[in-house]
């Protein structure tokens, strides 16, 4: 089968490949680029393990061609750690104890990014609504909620 | 027609591990050049967190800070022999054999620093952050680091250990059928309170409140993120989940998240975990297995408040709208 180029940013690095017409974002990131933090739960949209950031939206890399991506800046939550520093999210997250398994983590991490880039201090409804298209077998939700709202308010704490 | 509301109540024992060809785990510690442990086992984290435990626990019994061991869980073929994490027996059954190895491993610490500082193993002690010392003379010490840059390259000896925990199968008597299936039970206590649509069959779960004895909480934060997830679980399995729905009738099992049932971080039940500890008389330091048995007592507790709020008792799961408008005809019928 003929290669198709694809050229985008990932985390503020430029990427280019050559891939099989029809591979997805998920499969190109980790099995050509080598990401692996986008996880493959079901591969059919319906667990938001593999959840990206496509040009600040929200996205299923499971759903997105990789070649629709040329020119789209996409961030990962392999990329949100600066300098050895974790991430306000993924700092709460480690300190309310909001992951077990560990497998939709960077999902429910991008989720929650979109939150707060959009909604920097959400209620607890608007966490919930955010995050309802991730599925986590082990933590019962509640402590994810949680770091979320903790992120929030360290954000804030930094803001002001 | 109404929405009616019930409280249930369920207390469950549940045994840690288990008896079918005896019960058996495996563990080998060993110093690295440089007085790191390393802990190498077959047992597998599947996210509960089994590698801090048995960093602690092996930290502890040597007598090192945690962070000075490292635990290798990479390979089943190659590693010390394990039955496997399921059971709830993780941590009691390879902590044990971690605080065999280790303990084993400690001696031969305590000997080579002992020849080194010229006095007996029995008159050392450790002190908790990297040090051995003479009891009762504590300025007379050496490094763990000294010791095992010793034992490697001058004393040609290994700071290792072999630990070996079996709880061996127990056959019932013939007579009588009495046997020992486990050395340690687990407890718990859920009370779950409900509200059920008697019109849709459908049932929110309002509050559910647990109680779980767990022997000695080894990590209280991971043991209490343990049992927050597996209170939500419970409920899920009570509520939720199958793959066969018309048992054993294939129709209409799912095949996929879309068609498997999980309630989502917008169908929580306010929750609430208490931990009584009661050490176990032969858990690693006093614990037992809080894994499997934390998602049990909800199962029962929600099928007893089901009944209390609409008189139907549920006995097939999961008790979905359908199984209840069912029992609520059948009920009417008669
Ligand atoms: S892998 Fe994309 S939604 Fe599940
Ligand atoms: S932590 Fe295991 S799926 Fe969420």
């Amino acid at each position: 089968m003929a290669k198709v180029p694809v050229q985008f940013t990932l985390n503020g690095s430029e990427k280019a490949e050559f891939i099989d017409s029809g591979t997805t974002l998920l499969n190109a990131l980790r099995d050509k680029i080598g990401d692996t933090s986008p996880k493959g739960g079901c591969h059919q949209g319906t667990c938001g393990a593999c959840s990206v950031i496509i040009d600040g939206e929200l996205r299923l890399s499971c759903l997105t061609l990789a070649e629709t991506c040329n020119g789209a800046a996409i961030t990962t939550t392999s990329g949100l750690a600066e300098g050895g520093v974790l991430h306000p999210l993924q700092r709460a997250f480690l300190d309310t104890f909001a992951t077990q398994c560990g497998f939709c983590t960077p999902g429910m991490i991008m989720a929650a990014k979109v939150l707060l880039d959009h909604t920097p201090n959400p209620s607890r409804d608007e966490v919930v609504e955010a995050l309802s298209g991730n599925i986590c077998r082990c933590t019962g939700y509640e402590p994810i909620i949680q770091a979320v709202l903790t992120a929030a308010r360290a954000n804030s704490q930094n803001a002001a | 027609m109404a929405i009616r509301r019930g409280r249930g109540v369920a207390a469950i024992n549940y045994p840690t591990g288990m008896n079918l060809g005896g019960d058996p785990t495996q563990a080998l510690v060993h110093s690295t050049p440089t007085g790191n442990f390393m802990v190498t086992l077959s047992s597998v984290d599947l996210g509960q967190g089994m590698k801090q435990i048995m960093a602690q626990i092996c930290a502890e019994t040597i007598g090192v800070p945690t962070d000075r061991v490292v635990v290798d869980t990479a390979d089943t073929d190659t590693g010390p022999h394990c039955m496997g994490t399921f059971a709830s027996r993780g941590t009691h059954r390879a902590g044990n054999a971690v605080i065999q190895a280790a303990r084993e491993a400690r001696q031969v610490m305590l000997e080579v620093a002992a020849e080194e500082l010229e006095v007996n193993a029995s008159d050392l002690e450790t002190d908790g952050q990297g040090n051995i010392l003479v009891k009762g003379a504590p300025q007379k010490s050496i490094s763990i680091f000294d010791v095992a840059l010793s034992a490697h390259f001058k004393r040609g000896r290994s700071i290792s250990g072999r630990g070996m925990f079996l709880i061996p199968r127990s056959y019932p008597e013939k007579e009588t059928g009495a046997m020992k299936p486990s050395t340690c039970y687990a407890h718990a206590c859920t009370v779950a309170e409900v509200e059920v649509d008697d019109e849709t069959g459908e049932v929110t779960v309002l509050t559910v409140k647990n109680v779980f004895e767990i022997g000695r909480a080894l990590n209280p934060k991971m043991v209490e993120q343990q049992l927050v997830g597996g209170s939500w679980m419970g409920i899920s399995h009570a509520l939720y989940e199958t793959t066969e729905p018309y048992y054993p009738n294939r129709d209409h099992g799912g095949t996929d998240f879309n068609q498997y049932l999980m309630p989502g971080p917008g169908d929580l039940a306010q929750t609430e975990i208490i931990v009584l500890e009661r050490p176990s008389a032969d858990g690693p330091y006093g614990a037992k297995g809080p894994g499997e048995m934390c998602a049990n007592p909800q199962i029962p507790a929600v099928a007893n408040a089901v009944f209390d709020a609409v008189g139907v008792r549920i006995d097939t799961l999961p008790i979905t709208p359908e199984r209840i408008l069912r029992a609520l005809k059948a009920q009417a019928a008669n």
